[in-house]
């Protein structure tokens, strides 16, 4: 066969987009906002602290006009994939937000972020200790918090507790009796974003604490063999049986997102009685239904103890807070650039009061006073007290283990919910995954 | 596709190049092509004594197998070299024999997707083919009215799949959704949350956004079909629903090829829809393998076993796409229009 010069050109003219491409592919993550070679970097969610996020880097860039951040802000689940395939390929940011918990310990464990214990001095005095020891792996600080505590409270809607003559429940027993009260009058008593999986873990968090304390998941989070057949998941599932057959969620919850706040909606229409949600949703409140806010009908009040249970009630699940931790691909003067960030320009005061102006309580000690002169001064001091005084603020459990436990944990839960599971299920399948 | 034309004219080619053999496992799309341009071509080559020396060169094929290689077999190795590894997609993978496999095979819940994802190619099949048959069919008349029509049953073709899901699962909430804004008691179903209904409004989501597609390829293939057949048909007596299964429904053969095979590879790799509308929920009413492997590789970070699923999933779809093209015997490829 004969191949004219013409055909050649044409071939080599036709190929070319690939060579581009693929030249593309190995070049291309180092200059944008992904940290390899050059600058410091930053990736932030959206949403919720993002303001002051913007105005902490906005400091920062102002006294260091020679090594600015470049910061770029994702949505919570987009984040979430990016970011490991960024780190995992070497071309992740110099300062990495996360949860900590299971994903930090991996980031420790393949030497993709350094250790700053001795490189945040100041911070270390002012963040509030049992927030700060999140951030820690076998002893050092690999990440930092960087914006509000999030406790998880039970939030209640005061005109329809008004209405059927409920009191705010003190035990499970008056929970229970709250939620067949309310669905006798035709209202859903409490609001579950099913579809969402998470906030089902919330309730099984917190029954298991009120049964037998933080000691059956930290033996879980150690992945002790056979931890999950600890008597108090069991007993946690038995009162989460008799709460869903009791009619508490309803039965449309399986439809509810939590992504656009139909729960915390489901409550200032009138429509559901309480919520158990994150601290975050507060906001969502004075947003979204400001005038019913203003009318004084939010309500909110601790999880409740349960009859026979050990566990202390003040114990608090939630996210102590988000994290920053320092890249190890970033330059050693990167390194030690994005140290001085967290130390200084963190949770700075400014950026406190920011926050605190938001609605959000910051992870640092010594801000009551700061906490009376606000607007919002009846729920920050309320969450502050609730994360300062904790004998335990234990990390989520999809967030504090593995992704891998995180998912099985999330599908079993989930069927549970509907029906579909039972408690042994649950805990056949969690024992499963300790190796 | 366009290298689709090239590739039945090389296919024809006595020389055995790697390139070639590429190109001959996809001869079912230029076959499948409702207007069956193989054929003509086939028997022009074949007349002429100096066939192999005429056509395009084979260096016009370069830039396709370059791209092919590069996105398409590059990565499959890949996924099958990572389902014999360990990976967290941070760090290197590490090498861990069969015992991804041996997980996903063991694990009851990969026979749950896999059930899923079977009911999910009949589900949409049953409810798509006839339907978009007889839109198609209809729509290949030439009346203004018809036009019109055609515009309206198109529209679900424009929006993206995500756009669709969103839309759905805000429509169908039953506790702000249009049940609840019309009142109407017998919508008001927890359609999406409910793990029994859920995998059946999937199935009618996925139907209604492709029947449109779908009845696009039959109206171009009817009104292919000569007005001569009909009219012969209708001097000997015949009358229209005659003539709809003796004529349109034979010469419709390798659309309705065309059409399934597609109808069944989409249901096998439907994720978009699913994923926006349940993320696979509620439970794991609605994850097929397509969602299974996502959530497994980038919710667990189990890049392995998301490699294993990925293989099962890539056997699936070849060996359904093979198998329709056999039994339908497409590959022998005559051609409709003998006579005419």
């Amino acid at each position: 066969m004969s191949v004219s010069r013409r055909q050649l050109l044409m071939g080599a003219v036709a190929s070319a987009p690939l060579f581009a491409l693929t030249a593309c592919g190995s070049g291309g993550g180092r200059d944008g906002a992904g940290g390899g070679g050059g600058g410091l970097s930053a990736w932030a969610l959206t949403g919720g602290p993002e303001k002051v996020f913007r105005s902490t880097f906005a400091r920062w860039n102002k006294d260091n006009p020679d090594h600015k951040f470049k910061v770029q802000y994702f949505a919570n689940d987009a984040y979430k994939q990016k970011i490991r395939t960024s780190v995992g390929s070497g071309n992740g940011p110099t300062l990495i937000y996360s949860w900590a918990g299971g994903t930090l310990k991996d980031y420790v464990a393949s030497k993709d972020v350094v250790d700053i214990t001795d490189k945040i001095p100041t911070l270390t005095k002012r963040a509030l200790p049992a927030v700060l020891d999140v951030g820690k792996v076998d002893g050092k600080v690999y990440a930092v918090p960087i914006n509000n505590s999030q406790p998880v409270l039970f939030y209640y809607n005061k005109k329809l507790f008004k209405q059927a003559g409920v009191e705010v429940p003190k035990t499970f027993g008056d929970l229970l009796a709250a939620v067949k009260t309310f669905k006798s009058k035709g209202i859903l008593p409490i609001a579950l974003a099913g579809q969402s999986q998470w906030p089902e873990l919330m309730w099984i968090e917190y029954l298991v604490d009120r049964m037998g304390g933080p000691e059956p998941f930290k033996k879980a989070f150690e992945q002790k063999k056979g931890a999950w057949s600890d008597p108090a998941f069991k007993k946690a599932f038995g009162k989460l049986k008799e709460l869903i057959d009791a009619g508490a969620f309803g039965d449309k919850f399986g439809s509810v997102v939590a992504d656009n706040n139909a729960d915390a909606a489901l409550v200032y229409t009138d429509k559901a009685a309480m919520l158990l949600q994150g601290s975050w949703v507060y906001t969502t409140f004075t947003n979204d239904a400001a005038k019913w806010f203003k009318a004084g009908n939010l309500g909110w009040f601790d999880f409740p103890s349960i009859e026979g249970g050990t566990g202390d009630k003040s114990n608090v699940y939630g996210n102590p807070s988000n994290y920053f931790s320092v890249s190890s691909k970033a330059s050693k003067e990167d390194q030690d650039r994005a140290a001085k960030f967290l130390d200084k320009y963190n949770l700075s005061d400014s950026a406190c009061q920011e926050l605190i102006d938001m609605g959000l309580v910051p992870a640092v000690q010594n801000i009551e006073g700061k906490l009376a002169a606000s607007k919002d001064k009846d729920f920050l001091q309320y969450t502050y007290d609730q994360t300062k005084n904790a004998k335990s603020f234990q990390l989520s459990w999809d967030q504090a283990l593995s992704d891998k436990q995180a998912q099985t944990i999330l599908t079993k839960l989930s069927a549970f919910f509907l029906g579909k599971a039972s408690a042994d299920d649950f805990i056949s399948a969690m024992n499963g995954t300790i190796k | 596709m366009s290298s689709d034309g090239t590739a039945a004219a090389a296919a024809d080619r006595p020389t055995s190049s790697g390139a070639e053999v590429l190109l001959r496992k996809k001869e079912p799309l230029p076959d499948a092509d409702p207007s069956g341009p193989g054929s003509p071509r086939r028997s022009i080559s074949a007349s002429s004594p100096k066939a192999s020396r005429k056509g395009p060169s084979l260096w016009m094929l370069a830039p396709a197998v370059a791209f092919f290689a590069a996105f398409g077999l590059v990565p499959l190795l890949g996924t099958v070299v990572l389902s014999f590894c360990d990976w967290n997609g941070l760090g290197s993978p590490t090498f861990s024999g069969l015992d991804n496999w041996t997980s996903v095979l063991k694990d009851g819940s990969t026979y749950h997707a896999l059930w899923l994802t079977v009911l999910m190619c009949v589900g949409t099949f049953v409810v798509q083919f006839p339907i978009s048959l007889l839109l198609g069919v209809f729509m290949a008349g030439q009346q203004r009215y018809r036009a019109v029509m055609s515009v309206l049953y198109f529209l679900p073709l424009l929006f993206s799949a995500a756009a669709i899901g969103i839309a759905f699962k805000n429509l169908l909430d039953p506790n702000f959704g249009v049940s609840n804004a019309l009142h109407l008691g017998l919508l008001q179903q927890d359609w999406l949350g409910s793990p029994t209904l859920a995998f059946w409004v999937i199935i009618a989501v996925v139907s209604w956004c492709f029947i449109p597609f779908h009845s696009l390829l039959y109206q171009a293939g009817a009104r292919q079909i000569p007005k001569s057949l009909y009219e012969a048909a209708q001097l000997d007596g015949a009358g229209r629903v005659r003539c709809f299964f003796s004529i349109t429904l034979p010469q419709l053969k390798y659309t309705m090829v065309t059409s399934t095979t597609l109808m069944i590879v989409g249901a096998l790799t439907a994720f978009d829809l699913i994923y926006v509308m349940t993320n696979g929920g509620p439970g794991d009413a609605t994850r097929i393998l397509p969602v299974d492997m996502y959530l497994d590789g980038f919710k667990s970070n189990q890049m392995g076993v998301a490699s294993v699923v990925a293989v099962i999933l890539i056997g699936l779809a070849l060996s359904f796409a093979l198998l329709l093209n056999k039994l339908s015997g497409s590959d022998r490829m005559e051609s409709q229009m003998e006579g005419m």
